[in-house]
């Protein structure tokens, strides 16, 4: 029999017992409506904790690092048994830079700059945390949320503020925003280099070996920067987030032109490395995607360098998200096994009320193959409707649950998240289930009726 | 006695309607029969030492039990004998309902034995056409629907068959009935659709078992009518029909022969004309 024919005539027989198939395929829309409400609130919370990683800016970049040297290197301690670890770690100097920018999808490599300086914006004064901030970061999607702009050039004396310090540095009761437009003034250490070494050969010369070896003395340093930017408050979660967050965000070239002291320069003092060009703390490297993150932080290491991305983290968090999105399935799927049973239970129902009308249609020359895709195409109907039908109810309930929490949220001063989100992989995978689930309830129905024996079945009153 | 007036003529068991696209391995119906009438040497339908036992606890039961027949082409042969002689049971192995114990039956040429369940649904549906003493019309469906199944089945473009459907409603007398249920109809009725929907896809041998078994006396005589012109027609050619029947008057009057069942056997045979 061609599909049209038998669509049509499932069709038809599910009319004929309108209320007992409507209750079954209640039923399957009762429980794909709870498949979808409970894995729709499962994504909706893993969509909530990926945009809270994502606002770290580290999502597509790999934060590259010398390697720490190994503590028991000399003095007797234990050895490691790789020799490249006896071997001085390699120093992040511009030649390491320039390789990793030409490693294949890396998009920019920018230097890390982290320093802690005192915020003074007249008359109130915070300690706090200073980044430079990359050009890129603008599109990155951090800075959602943000009032003002985004720094109007790559060296320009501007500052983004972060709103809980705007909050400190102001008095009770302002607004962060009130900020916008204001000098702020931050005082940091600052490096100074040191003259050139002197010719041993000259008599008198005022630098002591030791400084020498140093390189470069620290010094107080000031600058003043207008505040161009606020970003709201960490409560509301606006702004970086992370290791990449800060109170204060300077253009990264006004930053590295700062010359300010990061701890990363003391300890390569202490290693007495040698290096070319400038030696950097930390190098972010942006990859062209996320999906190549993992190859670049691999290519880092080979280099011999540390590195480190998010994705070393969010692989852990997806594998939660995995596990609790499977259990919200089954126990979603608990329901739609349920209705399942009232499929089979139907359908049987169906072989034995229609038991003459299979040995009318056997003996007009429908064959096995006819009968068990007659019953298959009547559960696949139930199915269908059922799981359209679940996919809407499910989504309301959705709905109600967010509007619910958004309600208690707002009740509690809080600022509700949005906990739920209806993909459309959820839709089609919810329908497609409910369908699968419903001809799977329908094989033992639908190999009953096609084995039923026509002579007997025409006997039948 | 009174007699259908039939609304067109010529609608019969293997002389089609209208051309037909149904075919059978690549012929047409028409092409298919007249291949079949060549390769079976005149014979439709032949038994040879056909079985059919059943096991009912311990006892075994020999429904139809060595039954050796041959009915010809176009043989109006009725089965005659007492509840429970076999002839029933002889009929659903005839039509491919049911496989035998030991025997083999040869219908059109072709063992049925060696078809498989697909192959047997193929000839059920194009070969054989089926009249019950019940009717056996399906209530929740409209003539013209219960008329339509076998075409559906036969996977017949869907443009084709509402012309064809009609016109075997007309050629059995209920062309203004089309849309009616079986229940609003008379059992005469009924029965008269249920030899439409026989005869839909035109097959050379059509099964009746009682086909007068629910109607009364003159009901009855009017569907034997219909069934004998069927069987020999003013024009054309008919087909072979076997019609299992317990109103001896009625087997005397229109068969060509008649068979008589006892405990599973033949009993008698008797030719007629």
């Amino acid at each position: 029999m061609k599909f049209p024919d038998l669509a049509e005539l499932a069709a038809r027989n599910l009319r004929e017992a309108v209320l007992r198939n409507s209750l079954t395929t209640l039923g399957i829309g009762v429980g794909v409506a709870s498949l979808v409400a409970l894995l729709s609130l499962g994504v909706g919370l893993q969509q909530l904790v990926n945009r809270s990683v994502a606002r770290t800016g580290l999502f597509d970049t790999v934060s590259v690092r010398p390697r720490q040297s190994n503590p028991f290197r000399g003095g007797g301690g234990p050895r490691s048994r790789d020799a490249s670890n006896s071997e001085p770690p390699r120093v992040l100097d511009d030649a390491a830079r320039r390789e990793i920018s030409l490693l294949p999808n890396v998009i920019e490599v920018n230097p890390e700059i982290r320093f802690t300086a005192e915020a003074h914006v007249d008359p109130r004064s915070q300690l706090t945390l200073v980044a430079g901030m990359a050009p890129s970061s603008q599109s990155s999607g951090t800075l959602e949320g943000m009032t003002g702009r985004f720094f109007s050039g790559p060296g320009v004396e501007e500052a983004i503020i972060q709103g809980d310090l705007a909050k400190r540095l102001l008095d009770d009761g302002k607004a962060p925003e009130s900020l916008l437009g204001r000098e702020i003034n931050l005082r940091f250490a600052q490096r100074q280099v040191l003259p050139a070494a002197p010719d041993p050969a000259q008599p008198g010369s005022a630098v002591e070996p030791d400084e020498e070896a140093m390189g470069f003395s620290i010094i107080p340093g000031e600058r003043n920067f207008r505040i161009v930017g606020v970003i709201p408050a960490s409560d509301s979660g606006g702004g970086p987030a992370g290791f990449n967050a800060a109170g204060i965000y300077l253009p990264l070239a006004t930053a590295e032109n700062l010359e300010v002291v990061q701890g990363s320069d003391l300890r390569e003092v202490s290693r007495a490395s040698t290096g070319e060009g400038r030696r950097y703390a930390a190098l972010n490297v942006r990859a062209s995607s996320p999906a190549a993150v993992a190859q670049i932080e691999s290519a880092a290491r080979g280099m011999g360098f540390a590195a480190f991305s998010l994705i070393d983290v969010t692989r852990n968090l997806r594998t939660f998200f995995a596990i609790f999105d499977l259990f919200l399935g089954i126990f979603g799927s608990l329901a739609l096994a349920v209705a399942s049973l009232g499929i089979i239970n139907t359908l049987v129902m169906a072989i034995l009320e229609r038991r003459r009308e299979i040995g009318v249609l056997k003996a007009l020359g429908a064959a096995d193959r006819d009968v068990r895709q007659l019953f298959f195409a009547e559960a696949g109907v139930m199915g269908l409707v059922g799981g359209v039908f679940g996919v809407l109810l499910g989504w309301g309930i959705g709905r109600a649950i967010h509007f619910g929490t958004a309600v208690y949220l707002r009740r509690q001063s809080l600022t509700p998240p949005n906990i739920w989100s209806v993909p459309w992989w959820l839709v089609l995978g919810a329908v497609v289930f409910a369908v699968l689930v419903s001809l799977a309830s329908g094989i033992y129905p639908a190999s009953r009726a096609a084995r039923l024996d026509p002579v007997q079945a025409l006997r039948y009153e | 006695m009174p007699k259908i007036r039939p609304e067109s003529r010529g609608a019969l068991c293997n002389s089609p309607l209208q051309p037909s696209r149904v075919t059978l391995r690549n012929m047409s119906v028409t092409e298919a029969h007249a291949a079949a009438r060549a390769e079976t040497n005149g014979v439709a339908i032949r038994t040879d030492r056909v079985s059919r036992h059943y096991q009912m606890g311990e006892a075994l039961i020999r429904a139809v039990n060595q039954i050796s027949l041959e009915v010809r082409t176009g043989e109006l042969l009725a089965l005659q004998g007492a509840s429970g002689s076999g002839k029933s049971t002889l009929l659903s192995l005839i039509a491919g309902l049911d496989r035998p114990t030991s025997g083999a039956i040869y219908a059109n040429g072709r063992d049925l034995a060696a078809l498989s369940s697909e192959e047997l649904a193929g000839y059920r549906n194009h070969t054989v056409g089926m009249v019950f003493q019940s009717f056996q019309l399906l209530p929740r469906m409209t003539l013209e629907e219960n008329v339509e199944l076998p075409l559906r089945l036969a996977e017949v473009p869907r443009n084709e068959r509402p012309a064809r459907v009609l016109q075997a409603l007309k050629r059995v007398g209920l062309g203004g009935r089309a849309r009616h249920r079986p229940a609003e109809l008379s059992g005469g009725e009924q029965q008269r659709a249920a030899i439409a929907r026989a005869l839909i896809n035109q097959p050379v041998i059509l099964l009746a078992d009682e086909p007068t078994g629910n109607l009364d006396s003159k009901t009855g005589e009017e569907i034997m009518n219909l069934l004998a012109e069927i069987h020999r027609p003013p024009s054309g050619p008919g087909c072979t029909l076997v019609l299992v029947t317990h109103e001896r008057p009625l087997a005397e009057r229109y068969a060509d022969r008649i068979v008589t069942l006892s405990d599973g056997a033949i009993a008698n045979e008797e030719r007629r004309q």
